[in-house]
This record gives C-alpha cells, sequence and structure tokens, in this order.
C-alpha cells in the first residue's frame, strides 16, 4: 500500500473510530432504519463488483448508504439519524460485508471501502443537519433538487480521490486519470444515484420494504455490469494468450509479445494516454508480430528490428491485415501496420502507437528478457542514435523513463 | 423479418385475436374498469406517461444477438400500470407495441403489441385475483402490496417469453448452423432481468403520490445504465468471437487445404454438442475449444507439417505433441477447465491408443470426445493434397466404421442424427488458382490415412 491510500484509510478510520464512538455514546436513534440500511450496505459490500481497468465497486453498498443518508421519512414518521449515525452504519455495514471476502481470502478493498465511506460522509454532514427543515421536508422538489446536488458532489469528490490515487500508483497524469476515471464510474454513478434518491423517496411512501424491492433491479444492473468486466478480461487475456503462438512456433523469442506489452503501455502512460487508447495501444502490442505467421520459415532470432524495412513493412501490413479480419480492431490494425514506418520521412507520420510500439519492439529485440542494467542502457542509446528518423525521441525519452524505473523498483 | 410457414401464420393471428378479445372484454362493459380512483389523479394522465414510457423503453432495446431477441425494460411500465390502472389499463400500455420506434414491420409489431397486451393483461389479473388494490397507492398499502405485486410480474415475464418462445420455435432458423441456441444462452439473465426490473413497476407506482410522472424518470436512469451495460456485454462478446475467429485463421494460414478447419470443427462440435443436450455455459465452452483445438500445431516445425514421405520417430513425436503446445497457449485465459481438457485430450481414442495420454473410454473428457468427431468428420470431408475431399455419405460411414475404436459410438450416432438434420457446409475443394505456396502432404485429423512412420531401424 503506497503512502496515498495509507493517507485514505487513515482518514477514514479516525471517522469510523469517532462516529462508532459517538453513536455509542449517544445512543442509535431509530434503530430499526439503521438495521435494514445497515443490512443493505453490508449485502451490497459482499457483492462487489470488478469494473474495466482493475477497479472494485460495490453499487448496492453505495445505494444503501445514500439512501440512508437522504432519508426524510420512514414511513409517516420523520427520520432524525444524525450524519455521524450514517457513517457508522455504513461503516459497520461495510466492514460486516467485507468479512467473507477476507475469510474467502480475496483483498479486503480497504483503500475501495475508504473511499466508499469518505463520499457518503460528505453527503450526509451536508444533508443531515437540513433534512428535518421545514423548507425541505415539506417541498419535495426542492429536497429532490438538494440530493441531486449532494449526490454529484459526493461523486465528484469520490472520483478525484480515486484518479489521486491511481495517478499516483500507476505514474499516470492526474488530469488523465481524473477523465478515465469519470468516464468509467458515470453509468454506474448516475444509476446509484438515482436509486439513492429512489430509496429514500419510496422509504417514504412504502416503509422500509422499499429496500428490499430495490435490491432486485440494482441486482441486475450489477450482474449486466459483472459480464460486460468479464467479458473484457477474457477477451484481453484471449489476444495475450494467442499472441504468444508466434513464441511457441519459434517465431519469435519466448515472452516477446508480453514484455513488449508491458513496456507500451507503461510508455504510453507516460506519455499520457487515456485508458481506451491505453486499451488498444496493448491489444497492437501484445499483436505486433502476428504478421509473422504468415512467413514460411521464422526469421532467425524473431528479431524483426534486424530485417530489411521492406520485410519489416510487409509483416507488418500481414499482421494488420489478419487483425482487420476481426472487423471490430481497425485502430489496433492500423497501429500495427504503420509500426514498421520511421518516425520521420515516410509518407506519413504514424499514429503514436506505432511509434512506442516500435520503439520498444526494438528494444525488447536488443535486451531481451534480461535485466542486465548496461544492455539496457546500451539499447537505449542505441535507439537515441536513430532519433534522427527511426525513433519518436519523445517516446525514446519516455521509454528510458520508465525502464529507469523499472531497475530503481527491482533493487 | 423472414418468411413465415404457415403454422407461425396461425400462431400469430391466435395472440393477436386473443389480445384483441382482451379489449373488447376491458372496453364493451362501458370502461367500467373496476378501479376506485380518485378522479384528481387522472386516470388519462396516468395512463399517458405510462404510455411514453413504454414507448421509450421499448424503442430503445439492446440487442443481445441477431435474433429478434433484443432486451428491453419496457416491463415497468406495463407493471407500474398493473397497479395504478388495473389489468384493462395495463394492456393498453402494453399495446403500444403497436407504435414502437424500433425498426420492423407490421406483422412484427402487431405480434409485439398483442403479447405484450396479453402478458400484461394476466399480469394485472394475478395481481386482482391475489388481492391487490387498484388505484394511486397509499402509505397504508405496504407491505401488503409487495406479495401480489411479486405474482402478477412474474406471470408478466412467463406469459410474455412463453409467447415469444413459442413464435421462435416456429421461425425458420437464421441461416444453416447451430444460430439456434444463442437465445438461450441469454435466457437466463433475461428472465432474470425482466423480474428485476418489473419491480421497478411498483415502485413507479408507490411514488405516484408523492412525485407523479417524476418517479417514472427517476426510474429511468438506472434501466437505462443496465440496459447500456448489457449492450456493452452484447458488443464485447461479438467483438471476442470475431478476434478469436481471425486469430484462428491466421494460425491456418501456413497450409491453404486446413484453412476454415478451425472454424467448421467449431461448428460442428457445437452442433453435436446441442444433440447431446449440455448446457448454455457448456456449449459456449466447447464453441471456443474447437476453434482453438490445433493451436498447438504452431509449435510442430513447418517442414514436419509440410513433409511429403513418411515422418520419423521425432517428427511423429513432435506432431504428437502438439495438443500439449495447445494447452500451453491458451492455458492463461480464463476458459473453463472443460474446455482446456478438451483441446488437450482431443487426439485421444476410445481403444486408449491415441495421445498424448493413452487415455481409454470413459477417462477421456467428454470434450475432447466431441471434438474428436468433429475434427475427423471435417478433416475427411475437406480435400487434402493426397486425396479429394469425400462425400458426406462416405465420410459418416468411415465415422461408423470408427466408432467404438476411435470415437465414442454414442457421439457418433448423435453426430449423425444433428448431421441430417441440420446438414453440413464443407471445405469448397481444391486449392484457389494461383497458389504457389507449399501445402501438408499429411493430416493428422485424417483417420483415413494415418500419418506414415519410417520403420525403426
Amino acid at each position: 500500500m503506497d503512502s496515498g491510500q495509507l493517507l485514505l484509510v487513515a482518514a477514514a478510520g479516525v471517522l469510523l473510530v469517532a462516529a462508532v464512538a459517538q453513536t455509542a455514546a449517544a445512543g442509535l436513534v431509530q434503530p430499526r432504519a439503521a438495521l435494514a440500511f445497515g443490512a443493505l450496505i453490508a449485502l451490497g459490500e459482499l457483492l462487489r463488483l470488478a469494473l474495466p481497468g482493475d477497479r472494485e465497486a460495490a453499487p448496492i453498498a453505495s445505494t444503501g448508504a445514500l439512501g440512508y443518508a437522504l432519508l426524510l421519512r420512514v414511513g409517516g414518521a420523520p427520520a432524525v439519524q444524525p450524519a455521524l449515525q450514517v457513517a457508522a452504519v455504513t461503516a459497520i455495514g461495510m466492514i460486516v460485508g467485507a468479512l467473507p471476502h477476507l475469510a474467502a481470502g480475496r483483498p479486503a478493498g480497504t483503500a475501495g471501502m475508504a473511499c466508499r465511506l469518505l463520499a457518503v460522509a460528505f453527503v450526509a454532514a451536508a444533508f443531515r443537519p437540513i433534512a428535518n427543515l421545514a423548507i425541505i421536508s415539506r417541498h419535495v422538489w426542492l429536497s429532490v433538487a438538494v440530493m441531486a446536488v449532494l449526490i454529484v458532489a459526493g461523486w465528484l469528490a469520490e472520483c478525484a480521490i480515486r484518479a489521486l490515487i491511481r495517478a499516483d500508483a500507476l505514474r499516470a497524469r492526474f488530469g488523465v486519470s481524473l477523465s478515465d476515471e469519470l468516464r468509467v464510474q458515470l453509468p454506474l454513478g448516475a444509476a446509484v444515484g438515482a436509486c439513492a434518491v429512489l430509496i429514500a423517496l419510496a422509504a417514504e411512501a412504502m416503509g422500509l420494504v422499499a429496500l428490499a424491492l430495490l435490491i432486485a433491479p440494482l441486482l441486475v444492473t450489477q450482474t449486466a455490469f459483472r459480464r460486460y468486466a468479464g467479458i473484457r478480461s477474457t477477451y484481453l487475456q484471449t489476444v495475450a494468450a494467442l499472441a504468444r503462438v508466434t513464441e511457441v512456433g519459434g517465431y519469435v523469442e519466448d515472452g516477446h509479445s508480453r514484455r513488449v506489452g508491458r513496456l507500451a503501455i507503461a510508455v504510453g502512460r507516460e506519455l499520457g494516454m487515456s485508458e481506451p487508447e491505453l486499451l488498444n495501444l496493448e491489444y497492437a502490442a501484445l499483436m505486433h508480430d502476428i504478421g509473422q505467421l504468415s512467413l514460411a520459415q521464422p526469421i532467425p532470432g524473431g528479431a524483426t528490428v534486424l530485417t530489411s524495412p521492406a520485410d519489416q513493412r510487409r509483416i507488418a501490413g500481414l499482421g494488420a491485415s489478419v487483425i482487420e479480419q476481426a472487423g471490430v480492431l481497425d485502430q489496433v490494425a492500423e497501429i500495427v501496420r504503420c509500426q514498421s514506418l520511421p518516425w520521420r520521412g515516410g509518407p506519413a507520420e504514424p499514429p503514436v502507437g506505432s511509434r512506442i510500439i516500435r520503439a520498444a519492439n526494438a528494444f525488447d529485440d536488443l535486451v531481451g528478457g534480461s535485466a542486465d542494467r548496461d544492455r539496457s542502457a546500451a539499447a537505449l542509446e542505441q535507439l537515441r542514435l536513430d532519433t534522427a528518423a527511426e525513433y519518436d525521441p519523445g517516446v525514446v525519452e519516455a521509454l528510458s523513463k520508465v525502464t529507469d524505473r523499472c531497475y530503481l523498483g527491482r533493487r | 423479418m423472414p418468411r413465415l410457414s404457415r403454422a407461425a401464420w396461425l400462431y400469430m393471428a391466435i395472440v393477436v385475436l386473443a389480445a384483441a378479445s382482451v379489449f373488447v372484454h376491458v372496453l364493451v362493459p362501458g370502461l367500467d374498469w373496476d378501479v376506485d380512483w380518485d378522479p384528481t389523479a387522472g386516470l388519462a394522465q396516468i395512463l399517458l406517461v405510462l404510455a411514453i414510457l413504454f414507448l421509450i423503453c421499448d424503442s430503445t432495446p439492446a440487442t443481445l444477438t441477431s435474433r429478434q431477441s433484443a432486451w428491453s425494460p419496457s416491463s415497468s411500465a406495463a407493471l407500474a400500470a398493473v397497479v395504478l390502472l388495473g389489468p384493462g389499463g395495463a394492456a393498453a400500455v402494453g399495446a403500444m407495441s403497436l407504435l414502437s420506434l424500433r425498426r420492423g414491420g407490421l406483422r412484427e409489431r402487431a405480434f409485439n403489441g398483442a403479447m405484450n397486451a396479453l402478458s400484461a393483461f394476466a399480469a394485472g389479473e394475478a395481481y386482482l385475483a391475489l388481492g391487490g388494490q387498484v388505484g394511486v397507492p397509499k402509505p397504508g398499502w405496504f407491505p401488503a402490496a409487495v406479495l401480489p405485486f411479486a405474482v402478477a410480474a412474474a406471470v408478466h415475464v412467463a406469459v410474455n417469453h412463453g409467447l415469444l418462445w413459442g413464435m421462435l420455435l416456429l421461425l425458420p432458423p437464421p441461416g444453416p448452423g447451430p444460430q439456434r441456441g444463442r437465445l438461450d444462452r441469454h435466457l437466463p439473465l433475461l428472465l432474470a432481468s425482466d423480474l428485476g426490473y418489473a419491480t421497478l413497476g411498483l415502485l413507479i407506482a408507490a411514488l405516484w403520490d408523492l412525485v407523479g410522472p417524476f418517479a417514472a424518470v427517476l426510474v429511468l436512469v438506472p434501466l437505462f445504465v443496465a440496459r447500456w451495460a448489457m449492450g456493452q456485454f452484447a458488443a464485447q462478446e461479438a467483438a471476442y468471437s470475431a478476434t478469436m475467429a481471425a486469430l484462428c485463421q491466421a494460425v491456418e494460414t501456413k497450409d491453404l487445404y486446413t484453412r476454415g478447419h478451425s472454424e467448421r470443427v467449431s461448428r460442428g462440435a457445437t452442433m453435436l454438442a446441442r444433440e447431446i443436450g449440455m448446457g448454455a455455459e457448456r456449449v459456449a465452452a466447447i464453441r471456443y475449444a474447437g476453434m482453438l483445438h490445433d493451436v498447438g500445431k504452431l509449435g510442430v516445425p513447418t517442414t514436419v507439417l509440410q513433409k511429403t514421405g513418411p515422418l520419423t520417430e521425432e517428427e511423429l513425436a513432435a506432431i504428437q505433441l502438439h495438443p500439449m503446445r495447445g494447452l500451453e497457449i491458451v492455458r492463461q485465459i480464463g476458459f473453463l477447465t472443460e474446455a482446456l481438457d478438451g483441446i488437450m485430450h482431443h487426439h485421444e481414442r476410445v481403444d486408449g491408443q491415441g495421445y498424448p495420454m493413452g487415455l481409454a473410454g470413459d477417462e477421456i473428457p467428454e470434450f475432447a470426445r466431441v471434438i474428436a468427431v468433429a475434427d475427423a468428420f471435417d478433416s475427411m470431408t475437406s480435400a487434402r493434397s493426397y486425396r479429394g475431399a469425400r462425400r458426406i455419405g462416405e465420410a459418416v460411414a468411415e465415422l461408423r466404421k470408427w466408432s467404438g475404436s476411435q470415437f465414442d459410438p454414442v457421439l457418433v450416432d448423435a453426430f449423425i442424427t444433428a448431421l441430417h438434420r441440420e446438414g453440413w457446409e464443407s471445405h469448397p475443394a481444391g486449392l484457389p488458382a494461383g497458389f504457389s505456396g507449399q501445402v501438408a502432404a499429411q493430416d493428422h485429423d485424417d483417420p483415413t490415412a494415418p500419418l506414415r512412420v519410417v520403420e525403426s531401424r
């Protein structure tokens, strides 16, 4: 766990202790509602959801907690739980829901929980003091508007925290991280926000049975998301696996496509590429040598950097046409096709993805799986000498930073 | 829409007539809808809002497959009408499918409208029968209204899918080959989501007193998010299949004779798997396993694959290693383990003479036995450099001949049954004109021409 995450967890921990202590001292207000919402939050935390890009969400838990923060009345009676009680119920519900994950040996996801808890605490702190003012509780439209504004603000804050942590962990730029985060979280965030308002209103009209009713549609949304995330990761695994046929076939060195993939991603991130661009880059990097399958005889050593430019172009073109066959990865095919073009002096400037793969591929062809730092420095030097025409100097500099970091990390 | 058979026409006519009779039954007694509703609530307004909600949901479906099984969350509007308006009003909301902005001919609209009207009406009647109250709900109605509503939702889903399923059975399958099961693969998710979103109908009804039509707006947000996610899922899945097929084709480019082999084996294995009643998940897995079964051939040197004379012991060993190589490649994909077993063991023989492990009978995983049959059949019905393509009849006879020694007899019978029903699209014979590349002189999949091996010294 790095420093950003530690700070976040510490803040959530302080909040947890203060909320539980205060609630224990003052006594639990309206225990039935607290119990019902706590149970919903625990269930939601149990049913966590993996989102694309190695993210985790607990939409049902978030909905329940936000609904509890925004509650106006249960049945006919006004809801009077203070903000700290909302935080305490949310925190305890989350911890209870996380216990089975721990028991099953899965990661506890503490940072994610801390993030969700802080966002809910923010909304509760802003809304609970005004929830029982006559102007809010009498005017349903005003209350809905206030709820909507608070939910959006809480969501933005949560995304910003997540983006900060991610930018820190992956060494991406904060602006890029934030827009990635907002894009990925927007659909689910909208559903969670709308359902939270629905829960708050429905609990007023129907009593606590509304909670049970909303579980079903939330579960469906969650299932659809889970399948979506699942097929996406299988997709990537399959491309990575099938890209390995060039290795098994003796066309390229063992582990070459995976290493080029990793390097290309790191360089792309260093250059501030967004997540969808990085995904295309990763596909292209994994499949960049697929055109070699069409060769009758493998290139000695598989190193395309040592073949003639005409052959390189032919292999890249063959690979691109294989990928085009799929009909859905046209951008990836374009990146693969242009990887053989020099940075300058070609017919057109190749896309940045192609320039990255060209440099990463050359680097790996020269260094291979070796962890020798001198060899890597020599390879980088060779790439630098060619930056006049062959390799994009910006990409080579990013590559040098990325590999440096890699050696620092290894020590 | 494809041409309809006579039975399909008859079925459609019955459904439409039944729906029409519901409307006659509701309207003729003079708008007596047994509804004890508050005149200020505005029946017409409720009907209008729900009809619009229904139309919005119905007009923007998420396509799950190429078939008509587009999924839309419109059931929540119909079920809100069950509570707010009663069976007659619910049927009227359901009939809105007639006006759907979705592309489609009059026949399709008529059938969808009738189907949705009937299922909404049935749900409304079920709700009334269990003591549900009709009108704008008051706080005192809950939680008593939940049970009749849950039953109404279940009835709605059951009638809706029952009627649709009947129609799909009567429609001709689109194109040859095993397309039929694709709908079934999504069915559990489809049923669950319909049921889940039906409960939003009760929420719309319950919130009517408090926020009126705004409840419908709030409900639309999660509905559309779910729709979006389902659409993404379907799109990703289609992209995944296409990419996999393209990569498999790339693997085959080494040898023109085996072009399309993986694709056809995949189809054959899927057909056979359905014939023996495998579940949807397993059928999906075997489809991919069939496609990837020979991926390990890439690890066999081209010189060995293209050798014309008898093979040395080492060369034979290299060929016999290809299932293991294949396993090595696909192991990191998050498949069912069964699919991996299928790839690894597809050259085992029931009599134990196969490779790589020499398993016999039931020791061989079912996936592997299925793929073995489809694999050999496609090899025999495709042209090879040393022989032309066999006709389907000859290949069937060969399958029978090796049944019990090389192949599982039960699977051979099932394959032949399925073959007679669905037909087989075999590889176009011969090489394209002007092809000058090298081709394999032997085929390790061909049971009628075993690999020739040099006699040991």
